[in-house]
């Protein structure tokens, strides 16, 4: 068992490496309804411009991730690939849950077909609300996220309640 | 009864023979891929099962229902007023297209006529819609052919158009402007002159694009004689908007057919295209987006004054009937078919949605093609995940 995986590190050593961790987000894009264009928009357009955040898009597949970004309506045919491909990502892993959809069902609250929160199925960390959100939320979900991980120790990740932005 | 003869007999045996045989064949030397449902090619959650012999394409199956969130069903426990909550976010890209017909329909059931100035605002703004739309297509094509560049100019541009829905609705992405009889409010003071400088910003895009991409030789050799459509076959899968102009058939519902809405009072262009491929339906939506800009100009030059909302009782009670409205969505023909029985919300409504009839057509178009070409196909028919799942 390495000095990592004990979860007995010496504090500065983990100072340093949560701050490697929390800059070199690889952001595992699920662009799954109207959140997704943007999502699609933090990422691909100028003015947003994730990037200078320290998040990496478009990893080659969810074994390479490290954040994933839950944007739109999550279905009920929809919740096993998600959960299987959560499943996937190594850990650390993060779920960014992004719009009132996959936080609560959002406008879909009565649909026959529509999963009320993502939260079921897998562990959010920070819950994005708005219908959609505006990409300047998702971007402080993330910088809040990222003082979070600034913040954990190797031992203690799996505590604490989840963000909720705006809250 | 049919009398069958011991030659008869044979030859069925045989043939059932020769189709396993085939069959065996097949399934010895193929390969099922499958693509999606989280696929970055498939513009969200479609998921497409293809056949592959070598790297042809022998056989495909889209699977649809990964975003179906029950639209009809939910239309008939809402009122009318929150329908139009709802229906925004069928095509998350062009929502103000949605909302039009929905309330047009309702309209048309009450016997009620907005004002011209609303009219014209909503014709406006459903052209706005229209741009925000299909400027993403325009870079997205680029980054399915492996081109990354459009894709930020498309951004780029579209935040103008954003920016514009956002100062007169309040929503960027799904602006809920419309009110059965006229609309929320009327438009910000100094939006004409903004909207001005963005059609020419968008127009300026479309030039970039022509540049980048259209005169483009690896992109040509990618999109000329690829996803051939002929007219008839289009027209017997249902395909609308620009899909069917691209091979060749004039057929503009905004053009063609009456409607309340002021296209009618503007001077624009139908652009069709005799080839039907994939560069087709690419150059197609290019010339379209450009009359968009136009219609817009000549509709906010000659708005009319005068009131925005006509008289309409506060608690909406639709009388009893049926209407059927549809027009030239951004990705094709939308119409709402809307059953009253005198209630709050509708009894029944029938959506009619472009992109589930588009993508019909593919497993006939992806039979022969190879491997990359099918993502070239998926992005030029231009499918909106929303729009065929409902």
């Amino acid at each position: 068992m390495g000095l990592v995986e004990s979860g007995h590190m010496p504090k500065p050593l983990t100072q340093l490496l949560n701050t490697a961790r929390k800059y070199s987000l690889w952001i595992y894009q699920w662009g799954l309804a109207c959140c997704g264009l943007e999502l699609g928009a933090a990422i691909g357009s100028p003015r947003y411009d994730i990037m200078r955040l320290g998040v990496i898009p478009f990893p080659s597949g969810a074994r390479q991730a490290d954040l994933v970004v839950i944007a739109g309506t999550v279905t009920d045919k929809m919740s096993p690939p998600i959960r299987r491909l959560y499943e996937q990502m190594p850990d650390p892993k993060y779920v960014i849950s992004m719009g009132s959809c996959s936080n609560c069902g959002g406008p879909y609250w009565d649909s026959y077909s529509v999963t009320k929160g993502v939260d079921q199925i897998i562990p959010v960390d920070v819950y994005v609300p708005g219908c959609p959100p505006r990409p300047e939320a998702l971007l402080e979900g993330i910088v809040l996220l990222q003082q979070r991980i600034q913040q954990e120790d190797m031992a203690s990740r799996w505590r604490g309640d989840p963000i909720v932005v705006g809250a | 009864m049919a009398v069958v003869t011991e030659f008869q007999k044979a030859a069925y045996v045989a043939g059932q023979a020769a189709d396993a045989r085939v069959n065996v064949e097949i399934e010895a030397e193929g390969m099922t891929l499958n693509i999606g449902p989280q696929h970055p090619a498939t513009h969200g959650t479609l998921r497409i099962v293809v056949r592959l012999d070598g790297e042809q394409v022998v056989w495909a199956e889209p699977v649809c229902g990964y975003m179906h969130r029950g639209y009809e069903k939910l239309t008939e426990v809402r009122t009318y007023p929150q329908v139009t909550t709802l229906v925004n976010r069928i095509d998350w890209l062009g929502s103000f297209a949605n909302e039009v017909p929905f309330i047009l329909a309702a309209e048309k059931l009450m016997d009620v006529e907005a004002p011209p100035r609303a009219q014209w605002i909503r014709t406006a703004l459903f052209e706005l819609g229209r741009l925000a739309n299909i400027t993403l297509f325009l870079g997205d094509m680029g980054v399915q052919l492996g081109a990354l560049t459009p894709v930020f100019y498309a951004f780029r541009d579209r935040e103008h158009v954003l920016n514009l829905i956002e100062a007169a609705t309040g929503g960027r992405f799904h602006p809920n402007y419309d009110r059965i009889g006229g609309l929320k409010e009327d438009l910000p003071k100094g939006w004409v002159t903004e909207v001005k400088s963005a059609m020419s910003r968008i127009r300026t895009f479309c030039d970039e694009m022509e540049d980048l991409l259209v005169g483009n030789e690896i992109f040509e050799t990618r999109t000329r004689g690829i996803g051939l459509v002929p007219a008839a076959v289009g027209l017997e899968y249902g395909l609308s908007g620009a899909n069917i102009r691209a091979s060749g058939v004039d057929w503009d519902i905004r053009r063609d057919e009456d409607s309340p809405l002021a296209w009618k009072h503007c001077d624009w262009k139908v652009w069709t295209h005799p080839d039907g491929d994939c560069f087709a339906r690419y150059w197609v939506r290019l010339q379209e987006v450009r009359e968009a800009t136009k219609i817009v100009e000549q509709l906010l030059d000659g708005l009319p004054s005068g009131p925005i909302q006509a008289k309409v009782p506060r608690i909406i009670k639709v009388p009893a009937g049926e209407a059927w409205v549809h027009t030239d969505n951004p990705l094709g023909e939308m119409g709402y078919y809307v059953v009253s029985k005198g209630g709050l919300g509708p009894f029944r409504t029938k959506i009619r949605t472009p992109s589930f009839s588009n993508i019909s057509i593919l497993p006939w178009l992806l039979r022969g093609v190879y491997v990359p070409d099918v993502i070239t196909i998926l992005a030029s028919l231009y499918f909106i995940l929303g729009d065929i799942d409902r």
